[in-house]
């Protein structure tokens, strides 16, 4: 069963979802990775607001490829979450409530999403062309000599995430692993 | 002597930089479909699924499968009766890399010095290796090397007595670690022996045999279908979410090493396992 959740996302989806569950996310996203996390970071250091206000918003790892002449966006499939660990307590304490990304995250950043009540979405790695379709509109909005690291805010429609991370403290890949592992 | 022109690798290079990016080889989606018959986990015959759709997508539109486009990686064979006219094959291959991922809208996702993280602008450098060969043809090896899998990769010298188990728990280590940062399903490329650069070669160069292909050595075959049973029970499945299927084949190369030395490489690679090969 597919669970159907409007970003961004408010108490009662963040109490619906759990670890495991696979969801398709509609509305809207910011986009940013690896050099706008420390562009970001840079700026709370400075004391400085951020280029979008991150309360109660979802943040979406991915450097997408150029768009075609007639794409809204290229192929814009998920990078490792890990390395943006170092920055996500922070934003997570300044009230962002949902992140996708895949792979593990750090004890501090699991920590921090029970801490917010926040939830962390994986997408498939990989599938980024078919994860493209689920992109509406895309506007930068920030850091645009980034390039493709640039934050971009994007319109999102049906977008397919599975929950890996929830406000309980779920962790699907701890779970799910410990499944099918056979012993020795 | 036989004359090839600089334009002509420049123009082969762009289109396997496409073609990589576009088309997922024919052994990668067999292996897709292979696994789906047999994965365990729901979840995961779900991430199998949406892995084929994309491919599908991806070439019916020319669309990068993934949006991390790779380093592009090159293995060339370069006969000794060769002559490029025009410039340098090195230069050939990198004038290429610039045309192929400008035209085809691929990222660019080098940068300038690790430390300074300005993009290059147009994915160069390649990464090249060169052998020289008997004979007047030229051989090009191309892999699109995304950096996901790259960065869970490991080199270890091991000891002598350390021995098969202890190359065994090295490799399990290095895929238990990795859990679903790597993008499984994967492709576990193997370098046994050499010396300590070598063996990272030899595990790069393991990812360029098609799954399913095994070692022409018997001992080494076996030992790649053992660590494959191995790995698979691992329970890490497609995208780490649990499930039976973690890796889509394992590639082992053995070359001679040092009397005091063990050396051993894990070059993983994600589930867009993307060589082409080209001979001009």
């Amino acid at each position: 069963m597919i669970k159907n959740i409007t970003l961004p996302l408010d108490d009662g989806s963040l109490k619906e979802l759990r670890a495991g569950d696979r969801v398709h996310l509609s509305g809207t996203v910011y986009t940013a990775r690896d050099a706008a996390h420390q562009r970001m970071f840079e700026a709370i250091q400075k004391g400085e607001d951020l280029p979008f206000d991150i309360k109660g918003q979802v943040i979406y790892y991915v450097g997408p490829t150029p768009a075609k002449p007639g794409q809204v966006i290229g192929s814009a499939g998920p990078t490792t979450s890990s390395r943006m660990d170092k920055y996500t307590p922070k934003l997570l304490e300044m009230g962002l409530k949902g992140m996708i990304g895949k792979g593990y995250r750090s004890e501090e950043v699991k920590k921090a999403i029970v801490e917010h009540q926040a939830v962390y979405f994986a997408a498939v790695g990989g599938s980024a062309a078919l994860i493209s379709k689920a992109i509406k509109e895309v506007e930068i909005i920030a850091y645009e000599d980034l390039g493709t690291e640039a934050i971009r805010k994007m319109r999102i429609e049906n977008f397919p995430v599975i929950v890996i991370h929830d406000i309980y403290g779920g962790d699907q890949y701890q779970d799910g692993i410990r499944q099918f592992q056979e012993a020795d | 002597m036989r004359v090839i022109r600089y334009e002509d690798i420049v123009e082969k290079v762009a289109e396997l930089c496409q073609e990589a990016n576009f088309e997922l080889g024919e052994d990668v989606m067999n292996a897709f479909h292979q696994a789906l018959r047999t994965e365990k986990s729901e979840t995961g015959k779900e991430v199998l699924t949406q892995l084929i759709e994309n491919a599908e997508i991806a070439a019916a539109e020319y669309m990068p499968m993934c949006q991390d486009t790779g380093t592009a990686v090159f293995i060339v064979e370069i006969g000794q009766e060769c002559f490029i006219e025009g410039g340098s094959l090195t230069d050939a291959i990198n004038e290429g890399v610039r045309k192929g991922y400008q035209e085809g809208y691929l990222r660019n996702s080098m940068v300038k010095d690790p430390l300074g993280r300005e993009n290059t602008g147009d994915n160069t450098p390649a990464i090249i290796h060169i052998d020289y060969t008997e004979g007047d043809a030229l051989t090009l090896h191309m892999t699109a090397k995304g950096g996901g899998a790259e960065n869970m990769s490991g080199l270890k010298m091991l000891r002598p007595s350390d021995g098969v188990e202890g190359i065994k728990e090295y490799i399990l280590d290095i895929v238990k670690v990795a859990g679903p940062n790597a993008c499984p399903p994967l492709v576990v490329g193997v370098g046994i022996g050499g010396n300590f650069e070598r063996c990272a070669f030899l595990a790069k160069k393991s990812l360029f045999r098609p799954i399913g292909e095994r070692h022409p050595d018997k001992q080494v075959a076996e030992f790649e279908e053992e660590l494959m049973e191995e790995i698979n029970r691992l329970g890490i499945g497609p995208q780490g979410m649990g499930g039976s299927t973690t890796a889509l084949d394992v590639k082992i190369e053995v070359e001679p090493c040092h009397i005091a030395s063990l050396p051993v490489a894990v070059n993983l690679n994600c589930h867009a396992s993307r060589h082409k090969q080209a001979v001009l």
